[in-house]
C-alpha cells in the first residue's frame, strides 16, 4: 500500500527569506510550507484566512508586488524577494484604509472570515480598474466567497472606493 | 502534501537538467494546479524545479502574421492586454472568464494548457483509489458514479473525465500551435497537444516531465479578429464550464455568406473539441438562425452520456448557435 499523501519520512528544509508589510521574515521551512501558512504559523500574522486551502475561497487573499494572489495555493519558497502585502500592512497602525474604511460604512462583513481576503481582492480590483460599474466588481471580485452573503454590501463598499478614485459613480 | 526537494532554475537548460536528472522531478510554474493536486496527494513529486525566474519567457509579441505568447506570461497579463482584447477577443476572453484575477495572476499560458481534470473521483484518490488517470488499470469511479460534470465526447471505457479549460478551446478553434523545447525545438497542433484517454487516460499531452514549453503562437486570420468565447456554467462566474464555444467569422464581401468559420467545444469533451463538421456545413452558406441551428447540431454527433450527463449533449448544440450567432451580430 502506498504511503498516505499526508505522511512524510522527509524533513528536507530549504532557507526563505521572505520580506512580508516591509519586514524581513526570516525563515528556514520544508518546502511543502504555503505562503499561507508561513503567514499565520511563522509571522503570526493572523489576517489571511485558510478558508478552503485549495485556491477556492479567496480567504487568503494576499498582494506578492502588488498582485492578489491566492497565499494557500503559493509556496512560501516561491516568493523570496519579492514583497508579500498583508491585510495587516494595508495602513499604518491606528488607520484604516479607504477600503477598510468603506468595508464599515457599507456594512460590508457580519462573521468577517472573508473579509480580510475581500479587502485585499478589493484593494487590487480597484487599482486594476476593474471597478467601473457592478457587472465589473461582480467579475472581477467573484474570487472571493462569501458564506454570509455580504456580497451586496461588499460591491457598494468596492464602488464607493473605486468612485473616489474617479472609477465610475456610486449608483 | 508530502515533502519534497526545492530548487530554482535560472536558465532552461538548468531547468530541464534538474528535471530529466531526478526521477520525479516536475516544472513548477504558477502553482494554481501543481501545488492543487500536492494537497490532494494525486501529484507527488520528488522534487520541484521553480521556473518563474527564467528570464525571456514572458513576452506577449504581437505581430501582422502572428501572436507569441511566452509560456510564463502570466494569465492575467494576457487577458488584460489591450491589444489582445482589442484586436483578437477569444484570446481574452477565453482567458478572463476562466478561475478568478488572484488565479489569473499567478497562473501561466504553459501552466494553464497543462491544467488536469476537476473529476472529483480524480482528485480524491483517499477516498476513490479507482482512477486510470492517476493509477491506470485500477478502474474509473465516475463511470456508475456522480458524473454530471463528465465528458459526452471523446471519452473511452477507462476515462470519462473532461478537460475543464477554456483558452485551450480557442486555440485549438484558432489553430495555435505549442512550442516546446524538446531536445530541441518542436511544435505541436494545440489540437496533437491534448490526448483522448482511449487505454492510456494517464498520458494527456505528448510530451514528458522534462519538456519545457516555451511559448503559444496563434497565427492571425480574420476569424479571429471577429471572435468569442461563450462560456455557460451553473453560475455566473468562478465556475467551469457546462459547456462552452469558442467561435470566429469571416463573411463574403456580400456580408452574408460564410467565407470562413472556426468553431471548438469546451466543457464537454476529454479535450478541447474541435467542429470541422460545423464549419464544413456553414462554409459557403448564408449567415441565418436555421442554417446555424442545423450545421451546429452536428457537435454533438457521436456523443455518449454516462448517467447524468445528458444534458450537455442538448446544451452544447445551443451554445455552439449562440455564440456563432452573436458573432454573427444576429442575436
Amino acid at each position: 500500500m502506498a504511503t498516505p499523501a499526508n505522511v512524510t519520512t522527509d524533513v528536507r528544509t530549504t532557507t526563505v527569506r521572505l520580506t512580508v508589510n516591509g519586514d524581513e521574515l526570516p525563515l528556514e521551512i520544508e518546502p511543502r510550507v504555503t505562503l499561507l501558512d508561513a503567514l499565520r504559523e511563522y509571522g503570526h500574522l493572523y489576517g489571511a484566512k485558510k478558508g478552503c486551502d485549495q485556491g477556492q475561497c479567496g480567504a487568503c487573499t494576499v498582494h506578492v508586488d502588488g498582485r492578489r494572489v491566492l497565499a494557500c495555493l503559493t509556496l512560501a519558497a516561491q516568493v523570496e524577494g519579492q514583497e508579500v502585502t498583508t491585510i495587516e500592512g494595508l495602513a499604518a497602525d491606528g488607520e484604516m484604509h479607504p477600503v477598510q474604511d468603506a468595508f464599515v460604512r457599507h456594512d460590508a462583513f457580519q462573521c468577517g472570515y472573508c473579509t480580510p481576503g475581500q479587502i485585499m481582492s478589493a484593494v487590487a480590483c480597484i487599482a486594476e480598474g476593474h471597478a467601473t460599474t457592478d457587472a465589473d466588481v461582480r467579475e472581477y471580485m467573484s474570487g472571493n466567497l462569501c458564506r454570509c452573503g455580504a456580497y451586496s454590501n461588499i460591491r457598494a463598499a468596492v464602488r464607493d472606493v473605486a468612485a473616489g478614485t474617479g472609477q465610475g459613480t456610486t449608483s | 502534501m508530502r515533502n519534497f526537494g526545492y530548487v530554482r532554475a535560472a536558465t532552461v537548460p538548468d531547468a530541464q537538467e534538474s528535471v530529466g536528472g531526478q526521477p520525479d522531478a516536475r516544472f513548477l510554474a504558477g502553482g494554481t494546479t501543481m501545488v492543487d493536486l500536492m494537497k490532494c496527494g494525486v501529484e507527488t513529486p520528488s522534487t520541484l524545479v521553480d521556473i518563474t525566474r527564467l528570464p525571456g519567457l514572458d513576452g506577449i509579441e504581437v505581430g501582422p502574421d502572428g501572436v507569441r505568447l511566452g509560456s510564463l506570461a502570466r494569465m492575467s497579463d494576457v487577458a488584460n492586454d489591450p491589444r489582445i482584447g482589442r484586436e483578437f477577443p477569444v484570446l481574452s476572453e477565453s482567458l478572463w472568464r476562466g478561475a478568478s484575477e488572484q488565479l489569473r495572476n499567478m497562473a501561466t499560458i504553459g501552466g494553464n494548457l497543462m491544467q488536469r481534470t476537476r473529476c472529483s473521483y480524480f482528485r480524491e484518490p483517499a477516498s476513490f483509489p479507482a482512477c486510470n488517470k492517476r493509477d491506470p488499470g485500477s478502474g474509473c469511479s465516475a463511470l456508475e458514479g456522480i458524473n454530471r460534470g463528465h465528458a459526452v465526447l471523446g471519452t473511452s471505457p477507462s476515462c470519462i473525465a473532461t478537460y475543464p479549460g477554456d483558452f485551450a478551446v480557442a486555440l485549438v478553434a484558432f489553430d495555435a500551435t505549442v512550442v516546446v523545447q524538446n531536445g530541441g525545438r518542436r511544435a505541436f497542433t494545440a489540437d496533437d497537444f491534448f490526448l483522448l484517454p482511449g487505454d492510456t487516460p494517464h498520458i494527456e499531452h505528448p510530451i514528458g516531465p522534462a519538456d519545457l514549453i516555451l511559448a503559444v503562437e496563434v497565427p492571425v486570420s480574420a476569424a479571429l479578429r471577429r471572435s468569442h468565447y461563450l462560456k455557460v456554467r451553473d453560475r455566473e462566474s468562478y465556475e467551469f464550464a457546462a459547456a462552452s464555444a469558442a467561435v470566429g467569422l469571416e463573411m463574403e464581401d456580400d456580408g452574408t455568406t460564410v467565407r470562413d468559420v472556426r468553431i471548438a467545444l469546451g466543457g464537454i469533451a476529454t479535450t478541447p473539441w474541435r467542429a470541422r463538421a460545423v464549419e464544413a456545413a456553414l462554409i459557403g452558406r448564408t449567415l441565418d438562425e436555421a442554417t446555424v441551428r442545423a450545421a451546429c447540431a452536428q457537435v454533438t454527433e457521436g456523443a455518449v452520456d454516462h448517467g447524468m450527463n445528458s444534458f450537455k449533449i442538448a446544451l452544447a448544440p445551443r451554445v455552439a448557435a449562440r455564440a456563432l450567432l452573436t458573432v454573427g451580430g444576429i442575436v
